[in-house]
């Protein structure tokens, strides 16, 4: 292939090019804006292809990193480099999939559509540079960038409360993430590079570790987010549009996952053991606390967001778990909630276009108008359940197995989780969908139509393959998570060592 | 002591100020024989002058020192002229539209800003506590009418009445610590008084009189605290008068305190350092929080280059060669920002005016969705918001505030910068999300291609002048140390 040398840096900036080839787009009527459509399903149709290129090219027996590009750049500090390996590749086409599917969903949108192409295609190249780049500033530069994007999305696309969503998504972000970029220096003065592949194999000092995982956590923490610092998530969701929820959901929480695996695990291991119990706790309390605060709400978008904060718990607990079906079982949950939130708040968004309210009093009985919504909803209820045989199911699993074999009580109280998120998730789809179909101005809504149809049914497809096939995400990410791990774990041996050592002395 | 000049030759690393001072008198002489009318030709001259000597000290600049010692032109004071050069140059540029409204339409305007930019670039190059006096009030007498040049105006004469007497004071105070210095060390070169301080103590009155200097100068920078008449001034002057003190005599400020602190106190950074921390903090800080409550365009933006210059001081802070390396980007980059920013306000006018206010930018991005897209674009490189030129130019200045362990200085900095963003996504919420109340009129065109310019430069920094900006920086800074 031509590509094969620089094949990342294409996936990473062609969204940006299709965004500069939008604003060459004559014209502000309906004309005009089907053109800005097309070119906007176009591009991100071509990165998906690429990205799928991408997979089928990567060797998942070498746990290093593929594909690499690396020049030097500003100064002797950044530089250009890319590059991706086990845990980082899989994500790229989940976030290139999503892309597409959230550009039809967004084909009703009519307010002005150019703009709203625009910041969707410069998020996308935001977000498959935090996973496609291996720079440690670049990576800065792709998470917050992400910041630009989003704000304006919830800021100009958003509900009735867009603006202080916007707001709050904006300064929990920021804060957090300006501690970690402090951070960045400190490592690059301690290290002398920012090149991620050479940071991994450096060892920072014990008690410097401390400081940095601190920072590093301030910043996923609130993306990812944990709980506590979750409480922006439900209001962004709620005042984003369909398609930022999406997004949301899907890719820019993972950011947080995914940084947590990158760095805070792998680059400072001696902290992230002394923290574990602490990330734990945070995420038993993520797993149950909002799992209730779930039950009572009565805004669908409001329940899944919630959901999302306690699906997250899971990923945390996997991860400082440290064991590796723990960071796979976090990799595949990332990965399945991905697809499954995404899907959900797309679910809410056919019925917000039909009948503009995400109140569930507002419905019921849908099964007896939708019935292939119904049956849509159901699979993505369940999957969100963790029902066996969908994608759901299998990281939750991986990560309870994990961390039994850390510390019984925190799976214990895990699998108190999963009942609770049966509960809400059932009990929801209950009152939505079934029920007498009473509502006057329910009785004449319409079920999918044929571009929600094509929207819907690859998330259907994935969610189940996955479920009963997971073998293509967890063959992928086993060389890496498998190197990550030993890594880890000869950190520890030498720590362990290290007083026999001198006792021997 | 004989004269290091022989031969015209010999004066080649002074020829961009003596071109620059000899055309402003030539148009003096030229702008008094032709009366009034020919403002904007005379402008327009005086741009091409600044754009050539732009073009000479980028290409041709010889370096050296000249006049006993007094003048220095080194790879940091070409790098800060051109910083200057260029700044002045588009203060003219925004004055050409709209000269009349603002009361810019008069020939001296052209001249003055061209006698400040030489003085501008006196101070730069200055290597004498004398020349660095003569070149501070060179620049100030300039500036100081150019913001009354508003005559019937009350608050324009306010603004230069209030910028007078305060410019007055602070030259007082640099006056007071340089005869202290001067007292305490016997010399008024700056390498030399270097030598002076190694080989004596530490003695208690340099360190008074080192701290008068840098009030006086603090003055010239609008640190925090000395930052009172900022906002006055701003509000008070002309847009384009005040687009041209937000830009060009910060930046030769800026030059002329890190050519003090690191070449003449180099042996007791240690005590300049507490006083650039805290003047560094403070001007965060309040910058971050006074501007909150503003409404004027102006204030806030003057708020802003408070704000901005206390990030460039966390640069200077460290006293290293990557700090001042920092600052330089962080200049650099300020200066675009800046450029583009009024460039864009002055682009805007309605039947009541020119835009002043922000709740009249309303919708703007639904009347002018470029000018809007090219203040939201700028707004966010204020905040510092990565990809955009923001982003790296603080990067520069806390990476080596980081190197010297400066961590609550870079804590505090950072924080402060999460407050200021409230103020600058205000700008951006109010263009975007809100509904739109008025009509702007028609662009001009020098307006528009000045922001779209700033925009470029600022989306695109990674991409193109990040690398050979940096490597600039590099080498200017490499010649302090």
């Amino acid at each position: 292939m031509i590509f094969s040398a620089n094949i990342l840096t294409v996936i990473t900036f062609l969204p940006t090019v299709g965004a500069l080839v939008l604003l060459l787009v004559p014209g502000r009527d309906e004309r005009s804006n089907n053109v800005v459509r097309w070119i906007s399903l176009v591009t991100t149709l071509i990165t998906f292809g690429l990205s799928l290129l991408l997979w089928a090219q990567y060797d998942p027996t070498n746990p290093g990193f593929q594909f690499v590009e690396n020049f030097p750049w500003i100064g002797e500090t950044i530089g250009y480099r890319m590059g991706v390996d086990g845990i980082s590749i899989l994500f790229l086409p989940l976030t290139a999939f999503l892309m597409p599917l959230v550009v039809l969903a967004s084909w009703s949108v009519t307010v002005r559509v150019r703009e709203y192409m625009i910041v969707f295609l410069v998020l996308e190249t935001m977000m498959l540079g935090v996973f496609a780049t291996l720079d440690l500033a670049m990576f800065y530069v792709f998470f917050e960038g992400s910041l630009i994007p989003m704000f304006l999305i919830i800021g100009i696309w958003g509900g009735k409360r867009r603006i202080q969503a916007a707001y709050k998504f904006f300064f929990y972000s920021f804060t957090g993430t300006v501690l970690m970029l402090l951070a960045i220096m400190a490592m690059y003065w301690q290290a002398g590079t920012l090149d991620i592949a050479r940071l991994l194999t450096f060892k920072f000092s014990p008690e410097v570790q401390i400081w940095l995982w601190l920072a590093f956590f301030a910043s996923f923490a609130v993306k990812l987010p944990m709980w506590p610092f979750h409480r922006w998530l439900p209001e962004a969701h709620v005042e984003a549009p369909t398609a930022g929820s999406v997004l949301l959901a899907a890719i820019l929480l993972k950011l947080g996952g995914y940084g947590f695996i990158r760095f805070s695990l792998a680059m400072f291991p001696d902290a992230s053991a002394l923290f574990a119990n602490f990330v734990f706790v945070l995420s038993i309390a993520a797993i149950i606390i909002t799992s209730l605060v779930a039950l009572v709400q009565t805004d669908i978008k409001k329940l899944i967001a919630y959901s999302s904060v306690a699906h997250m718990g899971f990923v945390t607990m996997g991860i400082f778990a440290g064991n590796v079906l723990g960071v796979q079982g976090a990799l595949f949950q990332m990965l399945s909630h991905g697809i499954v939130s995404g899907a959900l708040f797309l679910c809410v968004g056919v019925v917000y276009d039909r009948m503009h309210t995400r109140e569930i009093e507002a419905y019921g009985g849908l099964v007896e108008r939708m019935p292939r919504y119904a049956l849509v909803f159901m699979i993505f209820t369940m999957a969100n359940v963790g029902l066996p045989g969908t994608s759901g199911f299998v990281g939750e699993f991986l990560t309870m197995i994990a961390v039994f074999e850390v510390n019984t009580w925190v799976a214990l109280f895990a699998a108190f989780g999963v009942i609770l998120s049966a509960a809400y998730a059932l009990w929801l789809y209950r009152r939505v969908i079934f029920g007498a179909l009473t509502k006057e101005s329910l009785k004449g809504i319409l079920d999918l139509d044929r571009r929600e149809v094509i929207v819907m049914v690859p998330l259907v497809v994935l969610t189940i393959i996955f479920g009963f096939y997971p073998a293509p995400i967890l063959d992928a990410t086993a060389a890496s998570v498998n190197l990550l791990v030993t890594n880890i774990a000869n950190v520890a041996v030498a720590v362990a060592d290290a007083p026999a050592a001198a006792v021997a002395h | 002591m004989g004269s290091d000049v022989v031969s015209l030759g010999a004066l080649a690393p002074a020829f961009p100020e003596m071109i620059v001072a000899i055309g402003a008198v030539v148009l003096l002489l030229i702008g008094v024989a032709f009366r009034r009318e020919r403002s904007a030709l005379i402008a327009g001259v005086a741009i091409v002058l600044l754009v050539g000597v732009l073009l000479l000290v980028l290409f041709q600049g010889a370096e050296g020192v000249l006049f006993n010692g007094g003048f220095i032109a080194d790879g940091f004071a070409r790098y800060m002229k051109a910083l200057v050069l260029g700044g002045s140059a588009f203060a003219l540029i925004f004055s050409l539209s709209n000269a009349a409204e603002h009361g810019l339409n008069k020939f001296e305007y052209s001249i003055l800003v061209l006698l400040a930019t030489v003085g501008m670039m006196m101070m730069v190059s200055s290597n004498d506590l004398m020349t660095l006096y003569v070149g501070i009030e060179l620049q100030s007498l300039a500036l100081y009418v150019v913001a009354a040049m508003k005559r019937t105006d009350a608050k324009a004469t306010e603004a230069g009445l209030k910028y007078f007497v305060l410019g007055a004071l602070s030259s007082g105070m640099l006056l007071y610590g340089a005869s202290l210095v001067y007292g305490f060390t016997g010399m008024t070169q700056l390498d030399k008084i270097v030598g002076m301080i190694v080989m004596g103590e530490r003695s208690i009155g340099l360190i008074f009189g080192m701290v008068f200097l840098l009030a006086g100068i603090a003055f010239k920078i609008s640190a925090v605290p000395f930052h009172m008449w900022t906002p006055d001034v701003y509000e008070g002057a002309p847009m384009p008068v005040t687009a041209f003190f937000a830009t060009a005599p910060k930046v030769a400020a800026m030059a002329l305190f890190i050519r003090v602190v690191t070449v003449s106190f180099e042996p007791i950074t240690q005590d300049w350092q507490q006083i650039v921390i805290f003047l560094s903090i403070a001007s965060m800080v309040l910058a971050a929080f006074a501007a909150i409550g503003q409404n004027n365009l102006k204030r806030l933006l003057a708020y802003s280059s408070i704000g901005h210059v206390g990030f460039a001081l966390v640069g200077l802070s460290a006293g290293t060669s990557v700090g001042v390396e920092g600052v330089a980007v962080y200049m650099a980059v300020y200066i675009t920002m800046t450029v583009g920013i009024f460039a864009c306000i002055l682009s805007l006018k309605t039947e009541a005016g020119f835009v002043e206010r922000i709740d009249e930018l309303a919708g703007l991005s639904q009347r002018r969705p470029f000018v809007a897209a090219m203040i939201a674009i700028l707004m966010f490189s204020l905040i510092g918001l990565p990809p955009l030129a923001g982003f790296f130019a603080k990067w520069q200045v806390f990476l080596a505030a980081i190197e010297a362990q400066l961590f609550v200085l870079a804590v505090i900095g950072v924080l402060a910068s999460a407050v200021s963003a409230f103020y600058y996504l205000r700008v951006i919420k109010v263009m975007y999300f809100d509904e739109p109340v008025a009509e702007f009129h028609a662009v001009p065109r020098e307006l528009t291609f000045v922001m779209a310019l700033a925009g470029f430069l600022v989306v695109t920094y990674y991409a193109t002048v990040g690398s050979p900006l940096t490597a600039a920086a590099h080498s200017a800074a490499g010649s302090l140390f």
